[in-house]
């Protein structure tokens, strides 16, 4: 089951935890269930997250596959100039 | 989405390995180049319609200010006035809502003030008149009668008890309970366990620095056209690095159905961020609603230095321990942004940025986000990045001073590479900083003598880039040259390499393509050009397009000959029989397949949609030599060398003039920039007079050094290029500043005074 990396700030919406196991194939999956898991983190998620997955950073695109052992983390959402 | 509907993302955007360019990596002469000298291009305010109107903006004089009562009677009543618009005539279904969440109505309250102004400059009603002198003759007819409010500027005085509250509620849940209002994001991350990482070190500092607000100093102010009839269809022509944004914030604050609001980008005269969102064109769609007639609005400078998107100023704690021989033991940095009167200050950026560059055990870092009584910052080249940079920068410069240590070997000792943890977070992949420092190490500059009082500064930078929602349509036409649709303003050279990108694909010449940057209503939705993601993005749907393109050129040739399509391949412009078994076959050009493509089948396009997500993130490393004057504190920089990572270049050219232009505003913003408030909270400096930005004369020449580390991410290796550049001259010219004056500045800009000053103390303390 994938492993999902907060960052710190978001840990004191996920009971304390800074990883969260949750069941999902795609970026959409993995933030779906971790709403689930973890309802304190919808609005952070809503406002906006970026995820990186095995160090490629997905911006928006929640159809972007997961793999069981892949690295994820939640940053925050990137924007440029 | 259940799992058995599950599809990966549309497209391969994996990197193809080293091949053999016949087009891409040469330079070509720059398509926009005879419409910008001759003055052909059209920019925002080169635009007319018949019927137009002249809109001018009031905008109040003070920084904090209810407004009690407001009374247009008598501009409308003005012979020539045709309209007059307030806050009553936008949306009132935009939701108010904490944090960035509320971005929409972030922005209504910033292009017109509701119940209070926020700064000075704040726009809080507009007028549209037959003529420009009328339109500005009507402003000083409405009456404004404002209740004027204590207010704050800078950002460590917003933090304290007792500093004026710019908006109750505007905090989102990030933020720890006991922080004054104005404090509306938190960010922290970071791994490790630092008191333990600092114990190792030999040596530790802790230090304080600042940057100010700096103008991404456009040379074209921002100007629209805006046509909306009682039928809510409307026509927008305006300076934009996004026009499918501006179309949605408009219909949302306008309340129209999107697609009835047609968007066109004009050419424009630079962005830099500040141009991807949204001032002018809602009220120039407004006045143009109620006035039944088009109408133009172009911001003045002032305008644009008092009302329009400046980047954040921060207020930045360091503390970096090292032992000995370099190694970074531990780091920890606190970065409070200031963005004006909303949220939105890009400190989580500030923050995942600052120790980005080095493999570190132990790090730590928080960023707050906070509001002041100015205006609404918007983006500015890699947002966030360059003042963490300046700050952590010039501590590990101090450390090797101290420590007797080489600055680019204690960088490549302590450098992230594939594999190493991200202060951030993640694993990173393939990346090039190691390689940006080699290069750098190996340059004839780092070996270069100096003169008497110059001093040399060395700063690496990153940069995450991004991807974002890209459509891209290839037309052929029956001659075989090909017209390309791509829905991302030019910002900085992406027509000559969507051009190069597509020329490569089909095999024919670069000068047989035209690349348009096409309106709302002729392509599917493209994001911003922001994020670097131009040459990245729009270059990988331009590679797509073209290879869809040519797969139905193959399928036309299959069908003339009388053979499967996968005995047909591609190349040289032209489709030949893939080998000895497809039959033999004269091959067919593309000239010869589109002349008869209406009989063949119909018109041959290519097309890519897709949101490509392996933007892959960049590094770089800067040389600077600077000059100081003792006695009158001024500064020269009389060298500087730019190295960077650019994963494939597409149009060497290009890639060089972004390196060079990130360096000039790094200039800019170490040595002069700044917004100067006085005690009133009216900004003191509104036009280039006063507010300096670098002109030739304040250049060297800047050496330039292009690092290819492809990106796995990206068909050809591809990074974006155009922010990273300005992630490091803020510290390499502090670093060499203070290195020639021989006094630490930790302050920027760093204005001859403010030399001065240092130079000053460190004769007092000694």
């Amino acid at each position: 089951m994938p492993e999902v990396h907060l960052w710190s700030g978001l840990r004191a919406l996920a009971g304390g935890r800074e990883v969260v196991e949750v069941e999902g194939r795609t970026v959409g999956e993995i933030l779906d269930a971790l709403v689930a898991a973890c309802p304190g983190l919808k609005e952070p998620i809503e406002a906006g997250v970026s995820v990186a997955v095995d160090g490629r950073i997905i911006a928006s695109a929640r159809n972007e596959p997961v793999n069981p052992d892949s690295e994820i983390y939640l940053l925050q959402r990137l924007r440029g100039g | 989405m259940a799992l058995d509907e599950y599809r990966p993302q549309e497209g391969d955007e994996a990197y193809e390995g080293p091949r053999e360019f016949r087009q891409v990596g040469t330079r070509p002469d720059r398509p926009d180049g005879f419409d910008k000298v001759t003055g052909r291009a059209r920019f925002g305010a080169d635009m007319y319609a018949p019927g137009m109107l002249h809109a001018a903006i009031l905008r109040s004089p003070h920084a904090h200010a209810r407004i009690v009562r407001l009374d247009t009677s008598k501009a409308e009543a003005l012979e020539g006035v045709k309209a007059v618009v307030t806050r009553a005539d936008f949306s009132k279904n935009v939701i108010f809502a904490p944090g960035t969440v509320g971005e929409f109505w972030n922005i209504l309250e910033n292009i017109m003030a509701g119940e209070k102004a926020l700064y000075d400059g704040h726009a809080v009603a507009a007028v549209a008149a037959t003529t420009p002198l009328i339109a500005r003759d009507a402003l000083k007819l409405i009456e404004v009668e404002y209740e004027i409010l204590p207010h704050v500027t800078d950002v460590d005085e917003a933090m304290k008890p007792g500093a004026p509250v710019i908006r109750e509620g505007a905090a989102d849940r990030s933020v720890p309970e006991g922080m004054h209002p104005n404090v509306v994001r938190y960010h922290e991350s970071g791994h490790g366990d630092v008191e333990a990482g600092f114990a190792e070190a030999d040596l530790v500092i802790e230090d304080h620095f600042t940057t100010e607000a700096t103008h991404q100093g456009y040379i074209e102010p921002h100007a629209c056209l805006g046509t909306l009839g009682a039928d809510g269809k409307g026509e927008l022509w305006c300076c934009t690095q996004g026009h499918w944004y501006v179309q949605k914030v408009c219909a949302a604050l306008l309340d129209l159905e999107t697609a009835n609001l047609r968007v066109t980008a004009s050419e424009i005269g630079g962005g830099f961020g500040g141009k991807t969102t949204v001032f002018i064109e809602p009220v120039a769609l407004a006045l143009s609603r109620k006035a039944g007639r088009p109408v133009k609005l172009v911001m003045s400078r002032a305008e644009v230095f008092r009302a329009t998107g400046p980047t954040a100023s921060a207020s930045m704690d360091i503390r970096i321990g090292m032992k000995k021989d370099g190694t970074i033991t531990a780091a920890q940095g606190t970065f409070r942004l200031q963005g004006g009167a909303f949220p939105g200050a890009p400190m989580e950026f500030t923050a995942m940025c600052a120790f980005a560059c080095y493999d570190l055990r132990h790090v730590r870092q928080v960023g707050y986000d906070v509001m002041t009584n100015r205006p609404k910052q918007a983006a500015y080249r890699a947002p966030g990045s360059p003042m963490a940079a300046f700050a952590v920068e010039s501590v590990i410069d101090e450390l090797c001073n101290r420590l007797g240590l080489d600055p680019i070997e204690v960088r490549l000792k302590n450098a992230a590479r594939e594999g190493t943890k991200a202060s951030y977070g993640p694993t990173y992949p393939r990346i090039g900083l190691v390689e940006t420092l080699e290069a750098a190490r190996a340059h004839p500059h780092y070996a270069a003598p100096l003169k008497p009082g110059q001093g040399r500064g060395i700063s690496c930078g990153f940069w995450f880039n991004y991807g974002g929602e890209t459509s891209v349509s290839l037309a052929l036409s029956e001659d075989g040259s090909a017209q390309v649709m791509v829905g991302t303003p030019d910002i900085g050279g992406s027509r000559a390499s969507m051009a190069l990108m597509a020329a490569e694909e089909l095999g024919i010449p670069y000068e047989d393509i035209r690349v348009t940057i096409a309106d709302t209503a002729s392509l599917g939705y493209n994001e911003v050009s922001h994020g670097s993601r131009v040459t990245y993005a729009s270059g990988l749907a331009v590679i797509k397009a073209a290879r869809d393109a040519k797969r139905k050129l193959c399928a036309r040739a299959a069908a003339k000959w009388g053979i499967e399509e996968d005995a047909v391949e591609w190349r040289d412009g032209a489709a030949w029989p893939a080998g000895p078994n497809a039959g033999d076959f004269e091959p067919l050009s593309i000239g010869e397949i589109c002349a008869e493509m209406g009989a063949t089948g119909g018109p041959i396009s290519g097309h890519y949609e897709a949101t490509p997500e392996g933007a892959g993130v960049s590094f770089a490393t800067h040389i600077v030599d600077a000059e100081v004057d003792p006695e009158t504190g001024k500064t020269s920089v009389v060298r500087y060398t730019v190295v960077q990572d650019a994963g494939k270049a597409i149009h060497p050219s290009y890639v060089e003039g972004q390196f060079q232009g990130g360096a000039a505003q790094g200039i800019g913003w170490a040595l002069n920039e700044e917004y100067i408030y006085g005690d009133d909270g009216r900004l003191q400096n509104a036009g280039f007079l006063d507010y300096r930005i670098p002109v030739a004369s304040d250049l060297p020449m800047i050496d330039t050094v292009i690092v290819e580390v492809p990106n796995p991410g990206h068909p050809f290796g591809v990074r974006g290029v155009g922010e990273t550049s300005i992630c490091p001259p803020l510290a390499a010219i502090a670093n060499a500043v203070s290195n020639a004056a021989g006094v630490r500045l930790r302050d920027l800009p760093m204005r001859p005074s403010r030399i001065l000053d240092e130079l000053e103390k460190q004769r007092d303390d000694a």
